[in-house]
């Protein structure tokens, strides 16, 4: 087991199965799934040799979700059942999605996040993406013959708490247990880190599908430090697309297009896009639905001029990233690249530039964010136990609650290192007052209405006492997949009220639980399967933990009576594991989690001694 | 069997002494270690309840680091630790010559940002870098040498002004950007 071997480097862990884990890469315009076979980190491909899916869904007419190719196929003939780019979607409402006007869709506003309405019937962007996922998952789980134990799932890192929540609930609905969300320039980092052994300062510049990441991590004996990372989730390749769009609109003279015809247009600008990073020039040929010719050239130089202004923004983001983590532009050892994007000429001139250094991209921009979330899902499942790296990362954006006036008081500010926990007291400002509303909300901006509002509750059942009295203590808790949960309880009467919120833009367990029984493909009885499975196989690498566990520090930590009731509740749970009774497991699985409360306290009193006085000291230097 | 207090403090919790003055490359040290055996990545496989304290354990070494990193959070914390109220919301007298001095660089600053001058912006910053830097040297004085608490809180006040004109600075630079 991980914790101890670091402190004792002799010992050994007892043998077990490797358990399949992956890294899922869920991007704008593609999607890869990647695992480590025999210590190295491989995308998995699909049955055609293919490891990119684009991440495009189609609810076709005749019933059916296509996902990938296929689907990519059909997006001008069939453009408002085909969803492209739903990422940009994810967690957001409708007024966040600035183009609207320009994308095929039927947009439905929905409270907290926006939904699609489509041949198969009105789809959140969660439902969406989980359909991508769950294509990910079968072929990994056909790949490696066998089910999967989780996945690390990547994020951007400027997502915001919404964004992330939308992320994880995507995988909880495509049946995937998510072992952690990750940064995709974090990701990218690990591969590339720990491919080339480096030390010192980097900056991961990340300009995806759909969103721009810039990171700023110190590398050094094996810790991975995000000292700050800046970013836009709403700025990407699309966005370069959009601009030869524009520019082929306003040359040829067109305007108001049919759906099909704007899909049409942006699939020859991304297209041109492609080949004017190896040709100074392209030609731009489509026959538009009412019979127009469309038929113009588009030079580098044309193209670099109409997206200046895009690249630029990333620098500015550069800038604020630097300047956070109080550093200078000298003080960078080296540039990664990551994402399709900065295939592009004029990003990959423009970021060696302000760096004053040629940029690293000996990895594949498209795949190393994939990689590296397999080689950090591989350690999260338990597979690798020695020689361990460690990952500090942070938040990206401050975090806060509105105060008087619609001011925003902020509670944990961005890039503080996660897991993060903060609290802040406030008081009641009426006579009798009984009840007090919080608003959290997220963003860098002074007033509320400028920041993400995440969620709202209210904290009633506070005594009636003269206005200022009242102690109400607001605890911020930031978990290390960079989810938020909040909590509020009245400090001086002695009676606690408390609350614990998931933001309004993430789903209940409920409605997760219904989209499940919406979907075709779960009918009633696979469910039950899967749900028994899932209970099944949580008990056994419970089982096995607490085995492990027992033999390394049984002895030393517990008195025999204790070690007693540990083993019974082992056995009580081995005596109902391979029934099918799920709820019969599930307690047992409880009742063993409560029994090894103390142990486990004891055993990390131990961990935290040994960092301080063990020989991994001197390693850590 | 030494049992970790969850109330410890946090120069005991990175093993140094509770003085205002540290080793930080000592304290960065310390801080990896510790994370390096209760973050959460090293848990993801366990049990709930390893799960739980893990998280307890790193958010706890995670407010320690900044707590100690940061010299003027490291002040507030040491005289917390003796109980000293450095009285930044009630106690608002502050000297005349530090009033005069900070309006003179507000006034700086308004005016590098409507000239949109960023060299004045960095003479300034360096300029306020320059007086954090002087309070930290009096601050090292008070709470180590002469443990005049009171002289120490009043530096605390005045760098807590100073921190906010910094980051205001910040956001001027961000605005420059934009």
């Amino acid at each position: 087991m991980a914790l101890l071997q670091i402190a004792e480097p002799g010992l050994s862990a007892a043998p077990h199965q490797h358990r399949l884990a992956v890294g899922i890469d869920l991007g704008t315009t593609n999607s890869l799934v990647a695992t480590v076979r025999n210590g190295i980190s491989a995308v998995l491909n699909d049955i055609h040799g293919c490891a990119m899916l684009p991440s495009v869904v189609r609810y076709a007419a005749e019933g059916g979700v296509q996902v990938g190719q296929g689907a990519q196929a059909m997006q001008s003939d069939d453009p408002h059942n085909t969803i492209v780019s739903v990422k940009r979607f994810m967690g957001r409402g409708l007024k966040d999605v600035g183009e609207v006007g320009n994308l095929p869709y039927s947009f439905v506003d929905a409270p907290g996040m926006l939904q699609l309405r489509t041949a198969a019937g009105v789809k959140s962007p969660v439902e969406v993406s989980a359909e991508i996922l769950k294509v990910l998952r079968e072929r990994a789980e056909l790949t490696l013959d066998g089910e999967l134990v989780g996945a690390v799932i990547t994020v951007p890192a400027y997502f915001d708490d919404a964004q992330r929540q939308a992320t994880k609930d995507a995988a909880k609905l495509a049946g995937i247990n998510v072992l952690r969300l990750l940064n995709e320039p974090t990701a990218a980092a690990i591969a590339y880190g720990l491919d080339n052994a480096s030390e010192g300062v980097y900056a991961v510049y990340d300009l995806g599908g759909g969103t721009f990441d810039i990171s700023i991590l110190k590398l050094s004996k094996g810790v991975f430090e995000v000292l700050a990372t800046n970013g836009d989730s709403a700025l990407g390749g699309d966005d370069f697309d959009h601009r030869i769009y524009c520019w082929v609109l306003e040359k040829a003279g067109l305007s108001a297009l049919s759906p099909h015809d704007t899909r049409l247009l942006l699939t020859h600008a991304r297209a041109a896009k492609e080949q004017l990073t190896e040709l100074p020039q392209t030609q731009i040929t489509a026959i538009l639905s009412g019979g127009e010719l469309v038929d113009l050239t588009l030079t580098r130089v044309a193209f670099y001029e109409m997206t200046q202004n895009l690249v630029a923004r990333t620098l500015q983001a550069t800038r604020r990233a630097l300047r956070d983590a109080k550093l200078k532009v000298e003080d960078i050892t080296g540039t990664v690249m990551v994402g399709g994007s900065t295939r592009m000429p004029q990003v990959q001139h423009a970021v060696g530039e302000f760096f004053g250094q040629i940029p690293l991209n000996n990895l594949d921009p498209d795949k190393v964010v994939a990689l590296g979330a397999a080689i950090q899902a591989n350690v999260l499942a338990g597979n690798r136990s020695s020689d361990d790296w460690l990952l500090l990362d942070v938040i990206p954006l401050s975090l806060g609650i509105e105060t008087m006036g619609g001011l925003v008081e902020k509670i944990i500010p961005r890039n503080s290192t996660i897991p993060s926990a903060r609290a802040q007291e406030f008081t009641t400002y009426k006579d009798g007052q009984t009840a007090m509303s919080i608003h959290v909300v997220q963003g860098e901006r002074e007033l509320v209405s400028d920041c993400r509002s995440l969620a709202k509750f209210e904290l009633r059942g506070i005594p009636a006492m003269v206005a200022g009295a009242a102690r109400i203590r607001v605890t911020f808790q930031v978990d290390a997949d960079g989810l938020l949960s909040v909590s509020a309880r009245e400090m001086s009467s002695g009676t606690e009220s408390h609350i614990v919120v998931k933001p309004s833009y993430g789903l209940s367990d409920e409605e997760i639980t219904r989209m499940l029984q919406d979907s075709a493909q779960h009918a009633r009885e696979d469910m039950q399967a899967r749900a028994l499975r899932e209970q099944q196989t949580e008990a056994s690498q419970l089982l096995e933990a607490v085995d492990n566990a027992l033999q390394q520090d049984g002895e030393a930590l517990l008195d025999a009576a204790a070690q007693a009731r540990i083993r019974d509740s082992m056995d009580a749970l081995r005596a109902v594991i391979a029934g099918n009774d799920h709820q019969a497991i599930k307690r047992a699985v409880e009742a063993l989690n409560l029994a090894t409360t103390e142990f486990a306290q004891k055993r990390m009193d131990q961990s935290v001694k040994h960092a301080l006085t063990g020989h991994k000291l001197s390693e850590l230097e | 069997m030494m049992q970790f207090d969850f109330q410890q403090d946090f120069f005991s919790l990175f093993t140094l002494p509770a003085r205002f003055q540290i080793d930080s490359t000592a304290l960065e040290q310390s801080y990896r270690a510790l994370q390096a055996q209760v973050h959460p990545d090293k848990f993801a496989h366990l049990t709930e309840a390893e799960k739980r304290l893990s998280i307890q354990w790193a958010t706890r070494v995670n407010e320690g680091y900044q707590t100690l990193r940061n010299p003027l959070n490291r002040a507030r914390y040491l005289l917390s630790l003796h109980s000293v109220d450095t009285q930044e919301e009630s106690n608002t007298s502050m000297p005349t010559d530090f009033l005069m001095q900070q309006m003179e660089w507000r006034e700086a600053l308004e005016e590098a940002v409507q000239a949109r001058d960023a060299d004045e912006l960095e003479k300034l910053e360096a300029r306020v870098q320059h007086e954090v830097r002087f309070l930290q040297q009096q601050l090292a004085v008070d709470l180590d040498d002469t443990h005049d608490f009171a002289a120490a809180s009043g530096i605390v006040r005045k760098l807590k002004f100073l921190e906010k004109l910094a980051e205001e600075i910040g956001s001027a630079f961000d605005e420059l950007d934009s």
